[in-house]
């Protein structure tokens, strides 16, 4: 084995070299307090029934006055229904992440599958799908992603299906130039050589050289998926009946807190949006540093 | 370069074809059975559902409503909206300027500030104004912009605590003032908050790239003769590094016609601003399918001509692309 052809790596290798990008990581600071951050949310959000019951949640028998400020009894104050801030934000995190995340799985998916399909089979399939994938990536997301919400039967389902759809061309473009430059590599013509098949090159030779690309572009891609979801959500298109923490801004809406000026129903679920969304991009970008060091520096 | 003229304009003649395509499946195939989402919530008989069925078209074959809906796009006939019983070309037609108008200016200005500021920190890269912009823009991308509206208006047009509210908290002008400088004034702060919300949101994009573009130029060897020539650094900065660095970007400002779009739906919503976006959202809770059809037509029409006038900036902007 020369230096020209790197062989497959074995399993130790495998793990020598995660342990070497676990501590290049460790280095970029913003990206350990992101990851941090989110451990810490995806923690609440799991442990929220331990605290959180059904009687706090409930529309009809809310435990406060509805609107009240922050007070001792309620430190994030209450929100249309009388609901205790904190609760209905800790709760949110379960249907916002969970959205997210299942929308990313979608989206990531279809885009890694787009993309290795076009970068293996070239020709008219390459041509043919990648036309697909531009005419999905100038189309105007959000506008595509509410029209098919709104169509569809309501439901949370939906809102991942409608994110998902839309949301997967920039990872296909990604992994299709991945897959090229993989495929051009003189191993992959001896893996062809010694008989192996299309359902062979690309699953034991190309995903595992996509994966942790693909990898990066999915934290990015949360958090345009959370986004996503809260302004759906927002829009009204979201499961009616689930918190999250779009549908909680919605709701301050609609109960008028905002021309009421009522500023702590805003704040908690903006706040979680945008700090939840700032932390996957940062994780997303201080791992893309790590995989690609050429872009070190950069951003 | 006619070659060049004729791929780009058949490029953009086959997506529009295939937006009126999915819009078809989108509205008319998608949905099953319309009638039935029109109606949910609401007793109706069998009878009255054949005859809403009836009048709205929906109960003829798919092949015969797609030739009647490809016949009727090319009048520019985008059919009837269900909820204000007009049609919906003359809805578009109404609310387009206002949108234009807002979009327009959003726009503009975040194209300014977003190149200035990507051009200042990549020149001045790691200083502490640098690190200062970049994570302001970074945080700006994360937040959803209908949230920053809604504080917006807490915060300036309501007012909280002791601070008045200096703005209006909704619409494009008050109905009912005369002369020119008040029409004016009023034109002004009605849009104000719209537009701030949208530059936040959208000049974000445009500063990274420039900064991202103008530092791969930082190091290359022309610049270093530049300077040998005895140029200022101002000098080299705007004739012979900016130049190089733009074109990503300006690249990027028109092919994210589509992002301003589905920002604009939402800042709209929150300000009540009388253009496009206000009227796809009333549409969405109908929903109101022909109106939806029509403005899912028009927004993503909007970004194929935009993509069709950068291609034809190109050439004019960089001179290499000419020659290729």
């Amino acid at each position: 084995m020369t230096a020209a052809d790197p062989a497959p790596m074995s399993r130790g290798d495998r793990r020598r070299s995660l342990v070497r990008l676990g501590r290049a990581y460790a280095r970029n600071r913003a990206g350990v307090a992101a990851a941090c951050l989110l451990l810490a949310t995806v923690g609440a959000a799991v442990a929220a029934p331990l605290f959180v019951g059904a009687a706090d949640l409930s529309a009809v028998h809310a435990p406060g006055a509805p609107l009240r400020p922050p007070s001792a009894r309620f430190p994030l104050g209450t929100d249309g229904y009388g609901r205790s801030m904190l609760a209905v934000t800790v709760w949110g995190a379960r249907i916002s992440l969970a959205v997210g995340l299942l929308a990313t799985v979608v989206s990531v998916g279809i885009g890694a599958l787009v993309g290795i399909c076009a970068g293996h089979f070239r020709g008219w399939t390459e041509t043919v799908l990648m036309r697909v994938t531009d005419w999905f990536l100038v189309l105007p997301t959000l506008v595509l992603a509410a029209a098919l919400a709104s169509v569809l039967p309501p439901g949370t389902a939906t809102v991942v299906v409608a994110i998902g759809v839309t949301s997967w061309a920039t990872t296909a473009r990604l992994v299709r130039a991945q897959t090229l430059t993989v495929e051009a590599r003189p191993y992959i013509e001896r893996a062809r050589a010694l008989g192996g098949d299309h359902w062979h090159v690309t699953t034991r030779h190309v995903l595992p050289n996509v994966a942790p690309l693909v990898l990066a572009q999915t934290t990015l891609t949360v958090s345009g998926a959370i986004l996503a979801e809260s302004t759906l959500a927002f829009l009204g298109l979201g499961d009616p009946t689930a918190v999250s923490w779009g549908t909680t801004l919605q709701l301050a809406r609609q109960v008028g807190a905002v021309s009421a000026g009522d500023w702590w129903v805003l704040l908690p679920p903006g706040l979680a949006i945008a700090g939840v969304c700032l932390a996957f991009t940062v994780c997303g970008r201080a791992l893309e540093a790590v995989l690609n060091p050429r872009l070190a520096g950069r951003r | 370069m006619a070659r060049y003229l004729a791929a780009k304009l058949a490029g953009a003649s086959v997506s529009l074809v295939a937006v009126a395509l999915t819009a078809f499946f989108l509205f008319r195939v998608l949905p099953g059975d319309p009638v039935r989402a029109l109606t949910r919530g609401r007793p109706t008989s069998a009878a009255q559902l054949a005859q809403l069925r009836h009048q709205l078209g929906v109960d003829r074959p798919l092949a015969a409503q797609f030739a009647d809906y490809l016949l009727r796009l090319t009048h520019g006939d985008l059919g009837t909206s269900y909820q204000y019983k007009t049609s919906v070309t003359g809805l578009i037609g109404e609310h387009l300027w206002a949108t234009v108008y807002l979009v327009g200016t959003a726009t503009l200005l975040s194209a300014v500030l977003g190149l200035r500021s990507g051009i200042r920190s990549a020149w001045r890269h790691g200083s502490v104004g640098d690190r200062v912009r970049t994570g302001v823009a970074v945080v700006l991308w994360s937040v959803p912009s209908f949230w920053l509206g809604l504080l917006l208006i807490v915060v300036l047009a309501v007012g909280v605590g002791p601070v008045p509210g200096l703005f209006p908290t909704g619409g494009a002008s008050t109905p009912g003032t005369h002369g020119a400088v008040a029409v004016l004034t009023d034109r002004l702060t009605h849009l104000a908050l719209p537009c701030l919300t949208l530059v936040a949101v959208i000049y974000a994009q445009y500063a990274l790239t420039m900064r991202a573009s103008l530092l791969d130029e930082m190091g290359s060897d022309y610049l270093t003769t530049a300077r040998a020539k005895g140029l200022r650094d101002d000098q080299v900065r705007r004739r012979h590094a900016v130049p190089n660095a733009l074109l990503p970007t300006v690249t990027l400002i028109f092919v994210n016609v589509g992002f301003v779009v589905s920002g604009s739906v939402l800042v709209e919503t929150v300000f009540s601003w009388p253009g496009l976006g206000s009227l796809f959202y009333e549409a969405l809770s109908v929903p109101d399918l022909p109106l939806l059809e029509g403005l899912f037509v028009v927004f993503s029409a909007a970004v194929i001509l935009m993509n069709l006038l950068a291609d034809l900036l190109y050439p004019v902007l960089d001179p290499r692309v000419r020659t290729a």
